[in-house]
């Protein structure tokens, strides 16, 4: 049923600035039709750097369409400095609020505009920044991280709500509450009950452990590191990069990896390197 | 604004002559059924009536019929009769494409020790019937196949699934929610051992249902208590309902022909005309085997919730084959089920019929629908003239 403002609405039924402006300064496009929705947004600046056009095509839900009606509404007028600083809450705000579930409707607006200003700047596409935590809609951790810092989000459901990231098979659910813990800085939830492991559930979380807090940590050093294999508690790694040529590797790997992993998945655990 | 329903496989308009049945029973007829005085036991002897009119629309005994609060309670007790009537067996075989009702109760029993087939279906939507009897085995406690599908309206072979279950001793359970009132049913010729029904599906209220249990099958109630429906279902009558529904099942007998002739006419057309006039669309489901009053159609390259919402402007009711809430942005079950691309699941509409529409409403629906697609469209990226952008 309609749980729309009726701002929203008024956007949905009469979208402004629906189209496509052939001679673009920037252009931006995120979503597909697997995901369900995607916008794509073209401007167009004037003498004074200023937005002087925006166009959208938009295929997804009602409010999807309004938040593009609303972005391009928001955005004319402005500089890119000005544009770049809108956020998924200003769309939302300006719709008059978006019911939650809605809210990664506002959220694909603001990484179109983001999108289309590093388009015109000349900025080599992004890249999915950080690494695809839910396969299913292809949301990374920095993206998870980001909407539940700026969103100040607390539970799965409200990332789904926001980027959608767990709104499928529901696998990627332990990783999104790692992040969630991780932002808001509780003991992750993994670590509560480390006697009860299973097997198969102690190699997951070994390895959503490595991924998630090990792996970034070491490649800022430009170092990497591979799990092989895990027999019983011994868990047997490989070294990559620069961290295989350190002499300190060993003792990288004693006190970090096997620290990290003792804390967060069970106290039992030694490390090997193969 | 009058509605122009064509939702009915979400729930039908309660019929005037069913309400008029009722209203005695919510004022001054309220007695209980159970009770030693005349005043509740002529409420009994309505609910008798009522039992006999369920067991004619269904071929079946008066004793065979077990009335529940809805189709799901139907589903459920069915399910749970068999596994508890046979606790030594720990397999289940169902589809793919159930409704919640089945599908998700086998989900959460294969979360608790039981394993579970289900059975997958072609693009059409039609059964794998050599897995599923592959499939059966002595572990097999119970085959649970609906007889037609809620969103695409095709209707499955369960008469023939049934035989072939029975000669393996195994239950087999129908969830006929959608077929009931649609199509003939006659469980005296069938190999089926138990079926559900809803009444508001077939212009009784919300909130009854009926699960018939062929005489001789193993069960044991869901709910236990008081002695009310022989023990089989305890807790006081919802007597109203149960007489709106004896009355809907007599309705129902009477306007089946209707149903399988002037319904389908309307419904053929609403199908032809939509197809013709707007490009890129087509239809989900078995078109040989299928309700009468139903059809899904996906229309390519724009997603449900804006169409329903359109269509909303004009007063016309019908689902799409997506729930465009986060949590679940993946087109339906059902859909994905059978393959349907995800240019043409996100956009698919259902529209049900009943014996209530009119031509001069699928006129009206034939003239509104492809002004609305398109204005979709013309704001979809993906639209190009019928080609991928
Ligand atoms: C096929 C099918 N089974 C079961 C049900 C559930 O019936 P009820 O709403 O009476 O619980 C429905 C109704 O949506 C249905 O379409
Ligand atoms: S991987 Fe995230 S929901 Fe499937």
């Amino acid at each position: 049923m309609w749980d729309y403002t009726e701002k929203t609405k008024d956007h949905f039924l009469n979208p402004r600035n629906v189209g496509f402006i052939d001679d673009f300064d920037g252009i931006g496009e995120v979503g597909s039709l697997a995901c369900g929705d995607a916008l794509k947004l073209t401007f167009k600046l004037d003498d004074n750097k200023r937005i002087a056009d925006a166009k959208f095509q938009t295929f997804g839900c009602a409010s999807a369409i309004a938040s593009s009606s609303a972005l391009t509404e928001i955005i004319k007028g402005m500089s890119l400095e000005e544009a770049a600083k809108v956020t998924n809450e200003d769309i939302a705000d300006y719709l008059g609020g978006l019911p939650k579930e809605k809210m990664h409707c506002s959220v694909m607006g603001r990484d179109a505009m983001e999108k289309a200003i590093a388009y015109y700047r000349g900025e080599a596409e992004k890249k999915i920044e950080g690494e695809i935590v839910c396969e299913c809609f292809g949301v990374s951790d920095v993206q998870i991280e980001r909407a539940v810092r700026e969103n100040g989000l607390t539970s799965i459901e409200d990332v789904t709500d926001y980027v959608k990231a767990g709104g499928g098979c529901g696998n990627c659910h332990d990783k999104i509450q790692f992040i969630i813990d991780r932002v808001l800085g509780n003991t992750p939830r993994a670590a509560k009950k480390p006697e009860a492991l299973t097997n198969i559930q102690k190699i997951k979380m070994i390895d959503a452990t490595l991924e998630r807090e090990i792996k970034p940590a070491l490649n800022q050093d430009g170092g990497d590191i591979e799990l092989v294999d895990v027999d019983g508690n011994r868990v047997l790694v490989k070294l990559r990069g620069t961290c295989a040529s350190c002499s300190k590797s060993q003792i990288t790997l004693k006190h970090y990896v096997e620290n990290k992993l003792k804390e967060l998945v069970s106290q039992d655990l030694v490390v090997e390197e193969v | 604004m009058k509605p122009i329903y064509m939702d009915n496989n979400a729930t039908t308009r309660v019929a005037p002559e069913v309400v008029e049945e009722m209203l005695p029973y919510f004022s001054d007829l309220y007695g209980n059924p159970s009770s030693m005085h005349a005043f509740g036991g002529n409420v009994g002897a309505k609910l008798k009536a009522a039992r006999e009119h369920v067991a004619t629309l269904l071929g079946a005994q008066p004793d065979e019929i077990l009335f529940t609060s809805c189709g799901t309670e139907s589903d459920s007790t069915a399910i749970h009769a068999a596994i508890r009537s046979h606790p030594e067996k720990k397999h289940i075989i169902t589809t793919r494409v159930e409704h919640p009702a089945v599908k998700n109760l086998a989900e959460h029993l294969a979360k608790n020790g039981y394993r579970v087939t289900f059975v997958p279906v072609d693009r059409q939507g039609r059964l794998d019937l050599d897995y599923l009897y592959q499939k059966l085995s002595d572990d097999t406690a119970i085959v649970s196949v609906m007889w037609a599908n809620n969103e695409t309206g095709t209707i499955f072979p369960v008469e023939e699934i049934a035989r072939t279950v029975r000669e393996r001793g195994i239950v087999f359970h129908t969830d006929a929610v959608q077929a009931v009132g649609k199509i003939p049913i006659n469980m005296a010729e069938s190999a089926i051992d138990m079926l559900s029904l809803s009444g508001h599906k077939l212009h009784a209220p919300k909130g009854i249902g009926v699960l018939y249990i062929r005489k001789g099958t193993k069960f044991a109630p869901f709910l236990m208590g008081g002695h009310q429906e022989r023990g089989r279902r305890a807790g006081t009558e919802n007597t109203a309902s149960i007489i709106g529904m004896g009355r809907a099942a007599q309705l129902a007998m009477a306007c089946m022909q209707d149903e399988n002739t002037r319904v389908r006419t309307l419904r053929d057309k609403l199908e032809t005309e939509l197809l013709k006039r707007v490009p890129c669309s087509m239809i989900n489901g078995d078109p040989e085997n299928r309700l009468p009053n139903t059809t899904s159609i996906a229309f390519e390259f724009i997603e449900g919730e804006g169409i329903l919402l359109l269509m909303d402007q004009y007063g016309i009711c019908a689902s799409s084959g997506s729930a465009c809430t986060s949590g679940s942005l993946e087109p339906s079950h059902v859909l994905r089920a059978m393959g349907v691309p995800f240019t043409a699941a996100h956009g698919s509409i259902r529209y049900s019929l009943s014996i209530y529409n009119t031509e001069e409403e699928v006129d009206f629906v034939i003239d509104k629908m492809p002004p609305i697609i398109q204005r979709l469209r013309q704001m979809s990226p993906f639209w190009k003239e019928g080609r991928i952008a």
